[in-house]
């Protein structure tokens, strides 16, 4: 099949991304995940049969009218959701084609996802990951996540491998993610990959009401949200002299 | 020509042989490409001197809005004895009154206006001025109201027109100040002098001798000028002879001309990178250090920050708190390919630094994407830091406009000295919308407005039915309007005329003049256009067939999503309604020019409009000029500005004006970052063609903080449609309006 007829199950867009990834950037939440993180901001994307159906010739044409933003701040395209790896097929027909169009490409994952000749391809045609480590404790991430962190770790490990460019994103959730020996662990464990830059997003509830408007419970209700001493905190812990 | 005071500048161009203040700024200027680490902090003198205004600004606040005002003596150029605010702190020194912050009352605009604002501030004006203005003297807003005909008055008083200027002075004309510190006032008054005999001619015709008269007014204008200086000890006869002289002359020439004139908006030009020749030139003569130079534009811009109208309440309401739009061009490309940004660019914005954030002047930055990166880097620093600059597309001005146009008000550009537009407030699109479907009644009082018109009658709305309808509806709103503006200008000039302002431009037969017409409700009626087109939109009429309310079925595409389904109806839009103002004769053969610009009255527009076809509910507020309508952009922050940037500024010179409000975080993590994606931002903004961005960077919750607690935000600055307001002079509904409508914050 030609690259521009393949299609992508989306959720939303966001055309002024100046967080994720290098540069302004145009974002595309793919729909469907296969985690079930607790703390989701974007409940309504879980769902892997609904969405909105594109043409990767749809949403070039959509992406052709930000080049100029991209161009000048050095931005490009990132794919987020949901969990974009789900679609390798469409990612692999996509990035191609933005490839071709001399767009740089980024992908939002928490990487928990086989290593499959299909995902390798989409990595290949990556050329940033913003990589979400949801926790180095295993129990931890299957606490959070229902999944091993095992498949995360060993994605990490492929990528840094095949010098890709890493951001290593860590939620960091008052209680649950923030203990001083997983963040300690968590620095042992990038220290030995070739890591980029390293984020740590405070946890925040902006995305309860999602949860509640889709008749869910939201089980961190009575958890805080973290602050700027928490992040500056995770920071010294796992940056330290990393940088 | 030739005059000591030019030694050391460059003499060969022919600014020595004419007025030409843009050729001697080519000839001597110098171009600066590096950053801002050569900047320097305020001086203890300029602190002081701000923190003495600071006293006098929350006096003022205490006191109601108003501190003072001057009932008896009608404002005029040379009216009052000086006035300092501390001699031995100002370097810069001139106020509007003999006091500061004390108002001037100028009733030639009108007389009724003076004594409703003197009321409502508890003042009183004197009984012998206002025997004088009710008796002898005849006002602008006496004569416009005399030659209004049924049908304005009509479309007047139901809001289908608005904001005209038949009570308040029209404003947006800008005096080249400058000319006054290159040549000295002499030089001028001669140059005038020789106009007149040009006009000394066979035919006595009425344009000849109307030309005549308003040179005299010209020349008389000057020699108060002169005489006003002397009063503070300056002889302004003769041209600037440094730096410090400079500044002083040309503030001179901008104070004579808001002591002249209230006009809606007072602007100032370009005058930071002419200045910047002086400062230049004395610092390598080593008579000027760079504190000083900076204290001197400290200073000048504490003097800006001054000036102050007696206007009405609901004025105020409307353009919220006290606005004079002392608008400052600065930056922007020359036609030889070299920057006009200078040192002095940089330090004009470093006042906002300096002496904190404030609305006024109202700093504008032509941008260019060829502008010098320390330049580009420099702005976004400062907008994030106090949200206190607009930008403006140079590279789309300068090719109709050259490389010497200023700003008026928001977004209006014209040539300095040699273009002036009468200001044309704007037409309500989204009323005649609705207009159209109730055949010319109102939706809010059933009465007839407009002649009766076929009114819809159908139960669903059919899009080519309303199209042909609304063209119809279009045709008469603008024939009324230029009627209007015709009778407005024709009295301004006859009774208000601004003869300073007018004296610091080029001869007549040189000047261009354009009729500034206006949109407003812009979103609003393309949101409708779209869903009639789109959805199924039906008519809920009450018992006497009058049309009060939609229902919409279906989804239909929205614009600031750049969508190119709805956002080419608001292309064609524009395109038609200034067609219909161009099939109109316009007073004094003035060229027709369209602005979708608001200002902040798109809280009162809305609230006058009924409910509209797009599902806005009747009072709601309108987008400001050009912004989608609130929560209607789903698809993030650009979107919404390629939306805008869709808009043909060929067929809007008057300017596109976008509001644009974002949180520091959503613009990246941490200070470099955030500068960064703003250059980005705006440099793609305008490599697509669009006119004018305002920028606001910060958090929502620092507003709700301010709106609460006033007193700890004394100097907090916003961007509204095209200028800065001091957000705690805001009505309460303005502020939950800003709040609410425009930040883009992303979960």
């Amino acid at each position: 099949m030609n690259n521009l007829d393949v299609t992508g199950r989306i959720h939303s867009f966001e055309s002024f991304g100046a967080v994720d990834g290098p540069g302004i950037r145009f974002i595309i939440f793919t729909q469907g995940c296969n985690l079930k993180c607790k703390y989701c901001q974007n409940r309504d994307t879980w769902d892997v049969s609904t969405g909105e159906t594109y043409t990767v010739k749809q949403l070039l044409d959509k992406i052709e009218n930000y080049k100029e933003y991209m161009q000048v701040s050095g931005g490009g395209v990132t794919v987020s959701g949901g969990e974009p790896l789900l679609q390798p097929d469409f990612l692999i027909a996509l990035f191609t084609e933005l490839h071709k169009a001399g767009i740089s490409t980024c992908i939002d994952t928490a990487g928990i996802i086989p290593l499959t000749d299909r995902i390798k391809q989409v990595i290949e045609l990556t050329d940033i990951f913003l990589l979400d480590i949801k926790s180095i404790n295993d129990n931890t991430c299957t606490w959070l996540t229902g999944f091993s962190n095992k498949l995360e770790l060993e994605f990490a490990k492929y990528l840094s491998d095949n010098n890709k460019r890493i951001w290593i994103r860590h939620v960091l959730v008052p209680g649950i993610t923030d203990k001083d020996e997983d963040l300690l662990n968590l620095r042992d464990f990038i220290s030995n990959l070739q890591i980029e830059k390293v984020e740590f997003l405070p946890y925040h509830t902006l995305g309860k009401f999602k949860w509640e408007k889709l008749g869910l419970k939201y089980e961190l209700d009575n958890i805080r949200p973290a602050n700027t001493r928490d992040v500056a905190h995770a920071k010294k812990m796992v940056i330290g002299d990393i940088s | 020509m030739d005059f000591k005071q030019w030694d050391g500048f460059n003499k060969s161009g022919k600014w020595t042989k004419e007025v030409d203040v843009r050729n001697f700024i080519q000839k001597n200027y110098t171009p600066y490409e590096k950053d801002s680490s050569f900047l320097v902090g305020p001086t203890e003198k300029t602190t002081k001197l701000w923190n003495k205004v600071l006293e006098l600004y929350e006096k003022e606040r205490e006191n109601g809005g108003v501190l003072d005002v001057d009932v008896k003596t009608p404002s005029a150029v040379n009216a009052y004895a000086p006035g300092y605010i501390n001699k031995d702190l100002e370097t810069i020194v001139g106020l509007q009154t003999d006091a500061p912050l004390k108002r001037a009352i100028m009733p030639n605009g009108g007389i009724r206006i003076v004594e409703k604002s003197c009321e409502s501030y508890g003042f009183k004006v004197d009984p012998e001025t206002e025997y004088i203005y009710h008796t002898l003297r005849k006002t602008h807003n006496d004569g416009v109201f005399e030659v209004y005909t049924p049908d304005i008055r009509a479309a007047r008083s139901s809001h289908l027109l608005t904001g005209l200027p038949d009570g308040y002075g029209r404003g947006r004309i800008i005096g080249d100040y400058r000319r006054v510190a290159l040549y000295g006032v002499d030089v001028l008054i001669a140059e005038k002098k020789n106009d007149l005999e040009t006009l000394d001619v066979n035919e006595f015709t009425e344009e000849v001798i109307r030309k005549r008269e308003e040179i005299g007014d010209q020349i008389k204008a000057l020699n108060d000028l002169k005489a006003m200086a002397e009063k503070y000890g300056f002889d302004i006869s003769v041209p600037a002879t440094n730096a410090q002289e400079a500044i002083q002359w040309t503030y001179f020439a901008y104070l004579g001309a808001v002591k002249d004139q209230n006009g809606g908006a007072m602007s100032l030009g370009r005058t930071s990178t002419f200045l910047d020749i002086y400062i230049e030139r004395d610092l390598k003569a080593g008579i000027l250090t760079e504190e000083i130079a900076q204290e001197l534009i400290d200073q000048f811009v504490i003097k800006l920050r001054m000036v102050r109208f007696l206007r009405a309440p609901e004025y105020n309401a409307l353009f919220s708190g006290d606005p004079v739009w002392v608008t400052e061009s600065i930056g922007g490309m020359g036609l030889d390919g070299r920057t006009l940004v200078t040192k002095n660019s940089f330090r004009m914005l470093h006042t906002l630094e300096n002496i904190g954030p404030a609305p006024e002047p109202n700093l504008t930055v032509l941008w260019s994407t060829r502008l010098p990166q320390g330049f580009k880097d420099y702005c976004a620093q400062i907008s994030i830091k106090t949200s206190a600059i607009q930008y403006e597309n140079d590279d789309l001005m300068r090719v109709t406009l050259g490389d010497d146009y200023g700003i008026a008000c928001c977004v209006s550009a014209m040539r300095i000295g040699k273009q002036m537009q009468f200001f044309g407030a704007r037409a309500n699109l989204a009323k005649a919308l609705l207009y159209t479907i109730n055949g010319g009644r109102d939706e809010i009082s059933g009465k007839q407005i407009t002649p009766k018109f076929a009114p819809i009658t159908s139960e669903y709305l059919d899009y080519d039915e309303v199209m042909e309808k609304y063209d119809n509806m279009m045709e008469y709103v603008a024939r009324i309007y230029i009627k209007a503006l015709n009778a407005i200008h024709y009295m301004h000039d006859k009774y208000s005329y601004e003869a300073l302002e007018m004296a610091l431009h080029d001869r007549d037969e040189n000047i261009l003049r354009t009729m500034a017409c206006g949109i407003a409700g812009f979103s609003v009626v393309v949101d409708s256009l779209s869903a009639i087109k789109y959805a199924k939109v039906k008519v809920i009429r009450d018992e006497t067939g009058l049309a009060v309310d939609y229902e919409i079925e279906g989804d239909f595409p929205k614009y600031g999503n750049d969508d190119d389904r709805v956002d080419q109806i608001g292309v064609e839009l524009v395109k038609k309604f200034l067609q219909k103002l161009q099939k109109h004769y316009c007073y004094r053969n003035s060229k027709q020019t369209l602005s979708i610009l608001t200002i902040t009255s798109n809280v009162v527009y809305g609230k006058n409009t009924g409910n509209t076809p797009d599902g806005r509910r009747a009072g709601t507020p309108f987008a400001p000029g050009a912004n989608p309508l609130h929560g209607r952009d789903v698809n993030g922050a650009l979107a919404s500005l390629n939306s805008v940037a869709k808009l043909p500024y060929e067929f809007c010179e008057d300017g596109i004006s976008n509001t644009f409000s974002i949180t520091p975080s959503t613009l990246g993590a941490d200070k470099k970052t955030r500068e960064k994606t703003l250059v980005g931002m705006l440099d793609g903004y305008f490599a697509k063609d669009a006119h004018h961005i305002n920028v606001n960077v910060f958090d929502r919750d620092l507003l709700i903080d301010a709106m609460n607690h006033p007193e700890k935000y004394p100097q907090l600055t916003i961007r509204v449609s095209g200028y800065a307001v001091n957000f705690i002079k805001l009505t309460r509904e303005q502020q939950e309006d800003v709040i609410s409508r425009t930040i883009q914050e992303k979960i």
